[in-house]
């Protein structure tokens, strides 16, 4: 038992410790479903230094979990926008943008529709 | 659902005040165009401090360092939180709560599943596949799961047993609550002793498994969620009763004491008390018996801090009587009069479980576990008597979290485990103490990658210290990769270590007139060695469309090989001989499986599985008795549409199951009137079932199980004589009772 408690403690303290270093942001990235996500997420954790990163399909909040002293959210929104959707303040270039999925596409009010229900 | 779209621009906000933050809250007009809303309210978070737009839509609202989030609402409106990280100009569209036009398609989500994505290969089982079958208790809820081979163990008990991969449950991990609750003492009864009512979902891991629950599972590994106080229905009234005798009745009562704490009672009650002999043989057919289930759990949930945590307390008390229509316990017990056989069992457990998770960094979570559990068996068999009682404790502490990033995880910890069994057999007026204490000490570390595309890869490995087993490394590996659209192949292989309970794990040797013996006499277990296995599998699952309906397409290859394993060696019908292993020992598993949802509302799962299952006994290399080579399963469901007013609707469900011949352990030394051919005759059996929900507070259930009254005719060897010397009750192939029908009832409040 003894060992056990000073392993927990021991653990905490990494807790504790790994914070500091850690920005935690939530911004808006544009997309409309399931293959978007994986999209949005993937490049974003690709960035170096990002650790976290969650995009919600119905309220397109990305919440990110990064290393400040590795990167910042101006080089996570680049990459964001590299593969093809639109951040806050940032916008995709049309070629990145034609280079979606046809379901993905969702500056598209047709698509944007479909992904509804 | 609208989509909910949120402006949300940053202005460069040059002011030397930093006290208050401006903005405007808008919504959006027919034609789309922003337009302000006014009496919108402002507050932050976890303060009083809020404001109020202004006719135009336009607010000022205080601001300090610390308040983070702030949180703006209208009546009919969604509510809506901004992080705020400096003081800066907000802007933002509020979205109507809800449209009029709008409609909500629910997506019937599979009953029973397996992950895409996992590199294990789980089989998930909902809540409402359990409500498939009567499903009185834990064992029963596999009848419709295809991986899951549900068994008779002995022509006495009733007692089900299951078999995973062609192995018997021994060999699979149980847990509830990922805390390993169904084994020792309790692994022979233990699954009916957990009410079908109370479990709320049910994962099964095909192959070695995880290293975070411990060493012990070869085939695999079950898990079951309980139901949780605060999520299940306040008050839940199940009540059952069969053609057969058996009535039960399930109570559940939950409460919200708190925001953070709920708790729940969770009662179990059945009984037995009709004798019937159908087959004239003057044995019962289904055992006399009465339990009592207690359970109450407590969950405390503090989300915003991270903490999740549940406490369970557990009493059990189950009695059951067998044997002849004529014996009277108080009268005849251990005598020759009447062979008869009493179980009493009572159980008191304590688990508890507390998790944090991060609220910041939400990889980061550190779970602790701990359970006690006291099992006391007591119980005579004719004139043989078993008693067992198992104290164990339990405990594990986990920490998970990422490396660099959520690519790749990692699970570390400890686990300290301590059982101590007290354990006596009286055979043949022969009285023997088994008593041991087992304790071990283990550390582990599981790693996880996801290349967040194709592929990914779970490794761990634990090394634990065990004062009969030894100190030994336990290695893991499960693969998944999905080499095109809706398909996966998943590989996995691992190692498993147990010390074999011989006689709690084959209590039906206790009802035969065999003689009960333990060869080579050097081990530290019963004398014998422990168990070890290796388990290797591949699966391939493919999902596509069929005529435009969704299916999906399994296979399955598993090998569990052992090093060393307790034979149970029944091939002499005079004895009963326990040792270790000398030559080889494998199960070989294909399962073919297919799923299709042929048009809305049925569902048709359809299975075919082969085992090749064989052990190297003294008298040669030979199949394990009554292991079926061959098995069909096809179960058909059925929902009508929903009534969109009260939920109202019919549920219909059927399940086929075909069992090939099965070997009988060699009864050639027999006089003839009590020699058995070399195979059972396959079998087929039919079960069905029809519920009525009247509305979400009410349904009814009837079913049948068996339906084609399929029977085994003499399922007690030597029954006319039960004290001679070739009376055996394990020779059970097949059902005994015959078709069986029930009736039962739900009803909640939420």
């Amino acid at each position: 038992m003894k060992k056990l408690i000073v392993i927990l403690v021991m653990l905490m303290g990494t807790v504790a410790f790994s914070q500091s270093k850690n920005a935690k942001i939530s911004i808006d990235v544009d997309g409309v479903c399931e293959m978007c996500k994986k999209r949005i997420e993937t490049a974003c954790i690709k960035t170096k230094g990002v650790k976290l990163a969650v995009w919600n399909v119905e309220t397109h909040k990305l919440s990110l979990v990064y290393n400040e002293f590795k990167t910042d959210v101006k080089s996570i929104k680049k990459n964001i926008v590299a593969v093809g959707h639109d951040t806050e303040g940032m916008k995709a270039s049309d070629e990145a943008y034609n280079s979606l999925h046809d379901c993905c596409k969702y500056r598209d009010e047709k698509v944007r529709n479909n992904h509804k229900n | 659902m609208k989509r909910i779209n949120l402006v949300f621009i940053l202005f460069p906000f040059i002011l030397f005040s930093q006290q208050k933050i401006e903005g405007t809250i808008y919504e959006t007009n027919k034609k789309n165009n922003k337009i302000g809303l006014p009496g919108a309210n402002l507050r932050w978070l976890n303060t009083s401090i809020g404001a109020v737009t202004d006719f135009d839509g336009k607010f000022t609202i205080p601001y300090k360092k610390e308040y983070k989030k702030l949180i703006i609402s209208h009546v009919g409106f969604t509510t809506d939180t901004l992080l705020i990280e400096q003081a800066q100009k907000v802007s933002l569209v509020l979205n109507p709560a809800n449209r009029l036009d709008e409609v909500v398609i629910k997506n019937r989500k599979k009953t029973i599943a397996v992950s895409y994505l996992k590199s294990l290969n789980i089989i998930n089982m909902s809540s409402d596949e359990l409500l498939k079958t009567a499903c009185c208790n834990l064992c029963e809820s596999f009848e419709t799961n295809p991986s899951i081979d549900v068994n008779f163990a002995d022509a006495l008990t009733g007692t089900r047993q299951i078999k995973m991969l062609g192995l018997t449950s021994p060999y699979i991990l149980m847990g509830i609550e990922s805390i390993p609750a169904i084994r020792g003492a309790a692994q022979a009864y233990g699954l009916s002793f957990i009410p079908g009512t109370w479990v709320e979902s049910i994962q099964i891991t095909k192959g070695a498994g995880s290293v975070v629950n411990g060493f012990e599972s070869i085939a695999g590994q079950i898990n079951a969620k309980l139901q949780k106080p605060l999520s299940d229905s306040k008050l839940f009234i199940n009540a059952y009763g069969s053609l057969d005798g058996r009535l039960e009745l399930n109570t559940h009562i939950n409460n919200r004491l708190s925001d953070k704490w709920s708790t729940g009672l969770y009662l179990h009650g059945n009984r037995r008390d009709t004798k019937f002999d159908k087959n004239n043989d003057t044995f019962l057919d289904a055992p006399l018996g009465e339990q009592i289930n207690l359970m109450n759990r407590w969950q405390y949930v503090d989300l915003k801090k991270g903490f999740v945590s549940f406490l369970n307390f557990r009493f059990l008390n189950d009695e059951k009587q067998m044997g002849q229509l004529n014996f009277n316990p108080s009268k005849d017990k251990l005598t020759t009069n009447f062979w008869g056989s009493e179980i009493d069992t009572r159980r008191i457990e304590f688990s508890g479980k507390f998790s944090y998770a991060n609220p910041e960094l939400t990889y980061q979570t550190i779970d602790f576990q701990i359970a006690y559990s006291n099992h006391d068996q007591d119980s005579y068999f004719g004139q043989n008597v078993y008693d067992i009682s198992h104290d164990s404790f339990y405990s594990t502490a986990i920490y998970s979290s990422i490396i660099g990033d959520s690519r790749h995880n990692f699970k570390t910890g400890i686990n300290y485990t301590y059982d101590s069994y007290n354990e006596k057999t009286v055979i043949k007026l022969n009285e023997l103490d088994y008593s041991r204490n087992e304790n071990s000490i283990g550390t582990f570390f599981e790693y996880n990658y996801d290349d967040l595309a194709d592929f990914n890869l779970t490794a761990g490995f634990r090394i634990d210290s065990h004062n009969l087993l030894g100190t030994f490394v336990t290695p893991r590996l499960h693969m998944r990769y999905t080499p095109w659209e809706k398909a996966a192949l998943k590989a996995s292989v691992g190692r498993g270590k147990r010390s074999a309970n011989i006689f709690a794990e084959n209590q039906n040797i206790f009802s035969t007139s065999r003689s009960i013996n333990i060869l080579n006499n050097q081990g530290k277990i019963y004398g014998l060695d422990p168990e070890i296995a290796w388990n290797f599998g591949i699966s391939f699952l493919q999902g596509f469309n069929l005529f435009e309906r969704k299916a999906d397409l399994t296979l399955d290859f598993y090998r569990t090989e052992f090093k060393n394993q307790i034979v149970l060696d029944l091939e002499n019908p005079l004895e009963a001989n326990f040792y270790n292993l000398e030559g080889d020992s494998y199960a070989n598993n294909v399962q073919v499986e297919f799923n299709y949802n042929a048009f809305k509302g049925f569902n048709l799962r359809m299975a075919y599985k082969y085992f090749d299952v064989k052990t190297q006994y003294k008298s040669g290399k030979l199949e394990k008795p009554l292991v079926p080579k061959q098995r069909m399963f096809v179960n058909a469901s059925y929902e009508t549409g929903e009534n969109n007013k009260n939920n109202a609707l019919w549920k219909f469900d059927l399940t086929y199951n075909r069992l090939g011949k099965q070997r009988f352990s060699s009864t050639l030394s027999n006089p003839i009137a009590y020699q058995l051919a070399e195979y059972s005759p396959s079998l087929a059996t039919l079960n069905t079932q029809a519920t009525k929900v009247f509305s979400s507070t009410f349904e009814i259930y009837i079913g049948g199980e068996n339906i084609m009254d399929v029977k085994q005719k003499n399922p007690i060897l030597g029954s006319e004589n039960p004290f001679g010397a070739n009376f055996d009750t394990t020779m059970v192939y097949g059902p005994i009772f015959g078709s069986n029908y029930y009736l039962g009832l739900r009803y909640r409040i939420n």
